[in-house]
């Protein structure tokens, strides 16, 4: 195995304390994400990220801590979302994309704040792309304090849930508060996300969130294993993705290394298109 | 506010709001917000690439929104689209950030393709958003019965033998297409609030469609002007005002949709009890 991992790989503080929160928040994403794949909400979910990210910057500039910035924002957008008529699948898209269209407007203007009055160069960078390598140990018990709880929150409604993202109608004649249930769903993700896009980017939150889950789906029809694979293969795809950029710094002479979200997200691509292939491939 | 630069900033935004607002009704319609968001962020990737091969922006745009559009219409199964979209979207994004940091790291022109540059379009760039948006238009124009068709009923469609996949692809390139030559004048922001905001109110305002087309071009270009002299005399980016403003024409449809509604109930309760 000495040939895969690099030397330093398992001493490195850096990578340590990014394949616990990586982990973490991939598990995390992987579990909200089946439903969000099931409810056909990937938009929100990415969109989420970008709202939570508006959050952030605006945290940036009244000297908040991010965190209260994004899931503040993400938890705002939200409800907006939710306000605007995100229930219904008609007119869904349109209600996600208003308030996306309104954050990213905000967050242009916070950045440009940010960076003129401010001086607080290379926010765009991070904000945006973050990596996954600068992630401050100090903020793992307070990531996992709020993982935890969105699990909790999902655990307790898991089965309204499943049955209202299954088919709304027979979870309304079965008398399960459908829009409560949605509504509850639609925050939990939002903290989920926003969770991810301040550990490890905008980016990357929406492939964790989309893709194992997306992975897992075709291959089982039983939604139960298919949390387990998505769990499975969302904190496998970090690890080994945080692997291949540490090793990469030392596959050429000019020691650059490919960036670190790069790598997760491409190993998240290739699972996905190979689980497609194994689905079209059992029928 | 009109002096000689500002000039080129009031006819770009002019033409850009011209074809989103034309584009936008059909990608509001078919409800591909997230096909709308996603390609022209995903053609971001192209710009990083260029500038990283020294190449011309506007070849790698077109690229990349291209192969966005492809990936999205042939990933997507049926009623299904978001998944293939989410990871099209992420993997440009990831590529992009791999070509910046390629590039050194750090490259300002590239992240004024998100955000915009309004106003400091040259006249030489105003061509190609001419020639292009002029041909989305004729495209939309040329289109339109079919597109009409397969949007509203898709079954009737197939019947009539209009097949629904290659429709919803060619749809997605005439959006990469607009995106591809508005994108570096105002930015990738910009493109997608003015697609779905002016749309998204004139829907809720007519149920005709050529008025509803109408309609939400005209509102697209006031959307752009009031951004474009707010952005002026504020000096704050220009992406943030579109955002703003498209979003409350969003709000005045719902707005005039819900109160039009009432009127209409109380005439008919009133003509109900005169009856």
């Amino acid at each position: 195995m000495g040939w895969f991992f690099e030397p330093g790989l398992f001493s490195s503080g850096p990578v340590h304390t990014a394949a616990v929160i990586g982990a973490i928040v991939a598990a995390v994403s992987a579990v909200v994400g089946i439903f969000t794949v099931l409810r056909a909400q990937s938009f929100a979910g990415h969109s989420l990220a970008d709202v939570a990210t508006a959050g952030g910057s605006g945290a940036l500039l009244l000297g908040l801590s991010p965190l209260t910035g994004f899931l503040g924002g993400g938890v705002l957008g939200a409800l907006a979302m939710d306000l605007i008529g995100v229930q219904r699948v008609r007119g869904r898209d349109l209600a996600t994309g208003i308030v996306l269209g309104v954050a990213t407007g905000l967050s242009a203007l916070f950045l440009y704040l940010d960076t003129t009055t401010h001086a607080i160069t290379g926010a765009t960078q991070q904000i945006l792309f973050g990596s996954i390598f600068t992630v401050d140990p100090s903020t793992v018990p307070v990531v996992a304090v709020c993982a935890s709880l969105t699990l909790a929150v999902v655990a307790f409604i898991y089965r309204p849930l499943l049955l209202s993202s299954v088919s709304t109608e027979t979870a309304a004649a079965r008398g399960v508060p459908v829009r409560l249930v949605g509504s509850l769903f639609i925050v939990t993700l939002a903290v989920a996300v926003g969770l991810s896009a301040l550990a490890i980017g905008a980016i990357l939150s929406t492939a964790l969130l989309i893709g194992p889950a997306a992975s897992a789906l075709p291959l089982t029809r039983r939604v139960g294993p298919a949390v387990a694979v998505a769990v499975v293969l969302g904190v496998g795809t970090t690890w080994l993705g945080i692997a291949v950029s540490y090793d990469s710094y030392y596959w050429t002479s000019s020691h650059k290394a490919l960036p670190v979200s790069f790598c997760i997200v491409a190993i998240v691509v290739v699972v996905y298109l190979a689980s497609r292939l194994v689905a079209a491939m059992r029928r | 506010m009109f002096s000689g630069f500002m000039i080129n900033a009031w006819v770009a935004g002019t033409m850009v709001a011209v074809v989103a607002g034309a584009v936008g009704f059909f990608v509001v319609l078919r409800g591909s917000a997230f096909a709308a968001h996603a390609i022209p962020n995903g053609a971001f990737a192209g710009a990083a690439a260029a500038y990283w091969l020294g190449a011309n922006e506007l070849v790698g745009l077109g690229i990349c929104a291209g192969l966005a559009a492809l990936g999205i219409g042939s990933l997507g199964q049926r009623n299904r689209r978001d998944v293939a979209t989410a990871l099209a979207l992420v993997m440009l994004l990831a590529l992009g950030s791999l070509f910046l940091s390629l590039s050194g790291g750090y490259a300002p022109e590239v992240y004024a393709l998100l955000f915009g540059e309004i106003l400091g379009v040259s006249t030489t760039e105003l061509l190609p958003v001419g020639v292009v948006g002029l041909a989305c238009i004729l495209a939309v124009v040329v289109a339109y019965r079919p597109l009409m068709l397969s949007t509203l009923v898709p079954d009737v469609a197939e019947a009539k033998g209009l097949r629904s996949r290659p429709t919803e692809m060619g749809f997605l390139l005439v959006v990469a297409a607009a995106t591809t030559v508005t994108l570096p004048v105002v930015g990738a922001l910009l493109i997608f609030s003015l697609m779905i905001g002016p749309p998204a109110a004139a829907r809720s305002v007519t149920l005709r469609p050529a008025l509803a087309i109408v309609l939400s071009v005209a509102l697209a270009v006031l959307t752009a002007w009031a951004a474009i002299a707010s952005s002026y005399q504020t000096n704050w980016p220009v992406g943030f005002f579109v955002g703003a403003y498209a979003a409350l024409c969003y709000a005045g449809g719902r707005i005039w949709a819900a109160v039009s509604q009432r009127v209409r109930r109380a005439h008919s309760v009133v003509i109900a009890v005169a009856g």
